[in-house]
């Protein structure tokens, strides 16, 4: 498969791939790295919110 | 939410969703305001007091274009009741936000979304942990389009 990285198209079967995710009450994150022996040459992140924004209380907006 | 932001919706300054007859670029052929979502730095102060997009401490970097990219809104907003004294207001963009082959170095992780119809007033900022992106896609998924976990949600107390 080929990876879009800072030195164009490369085959992943040249690269390390590391992966990771990071899961808590707000954001489930999912992020993959190819590495080209000590240089990250690509990394791509999905994440997903769990819950809009909190900034005073529980709810979005409240209207009494 | 942006403060700033509910005082608006009072004046019926921002549309999501489908156009509808109330739209105020014409009342034969109206359209839908556009939205956009654009990306902050994590040393960036972007909050509730937020009231409009500002290229200050935005992300920068190769395949970025400043402002952002534009959210998709075609879901309609929706209201319920939860009760006979209570119900919400809701809505949540109807597709993910995505940054398609960029390079982004310097960590970032916020996202303002503001309405570039109506001088890029603001809208709402979402936090989550700072990422930087290399050669790379970065896609943001909202949550869930419910009563008590769409982006935006009104509710009666």
């Amino acid at each position: 498969m080929l990876v879009t990285t800072t030195k164009g198209d490369m085959d992943d079967s040249l690269l390390e791939k590391r992966e990771g995710t990071v899961d808590n009450d707000n954001e489930f994150t999912t992020w993959v790295e190819y590495w080209q022996g000590d240089e990250l040459v690509h990394r791509s992140a999905h994440v997903t919110l769990k819950k809009p924004p909190t900034f005073a209380g529980g709810v979005a907006a409240s209207i009494a | 939410m942006c403060t700033s932001f509910l005082g608006e919706l009072m004046s019926a300054q921002h549309q999501f969703g489908a156009s509808t007859i109330t739209s105020r670029t014409s009342l034969t052929s109206p359209t839908g305001d556009t939205f956009k979502a654009a990306l902050y730095l994590a040393s960036a102060t972007v909050n509730a007091s937020t009231t409009a997009y500002s290229a200050t401490n935005e992300v920068s970097g190769t395949g970025y274009t400043a402002g952002g990219v534009t959210v998709t809104t075609a879901t309609t907003p929706t209201a319920t009741n939860s009760s006979a004294t209570a119900g919400v207001g809701f809505v949540t963009p109807s597709a993910s936000i995505t940054y398609t082959t960029v390079t982004l170095a310097t960590a970032f992780d916020a996202v303002l979304i503001y309405n570039s119809t109506q001088s890029n007033k603001a809208v709402s900022v979402h936090t989550f942990g700072s990422q930087t992106i290399t050669a790379g896609t970065f896609t943001l998924t909202m949550p869930s389009n419910t009563t008590s976990t769409a982006l935006l949600r009104l509710a009666t107390t």
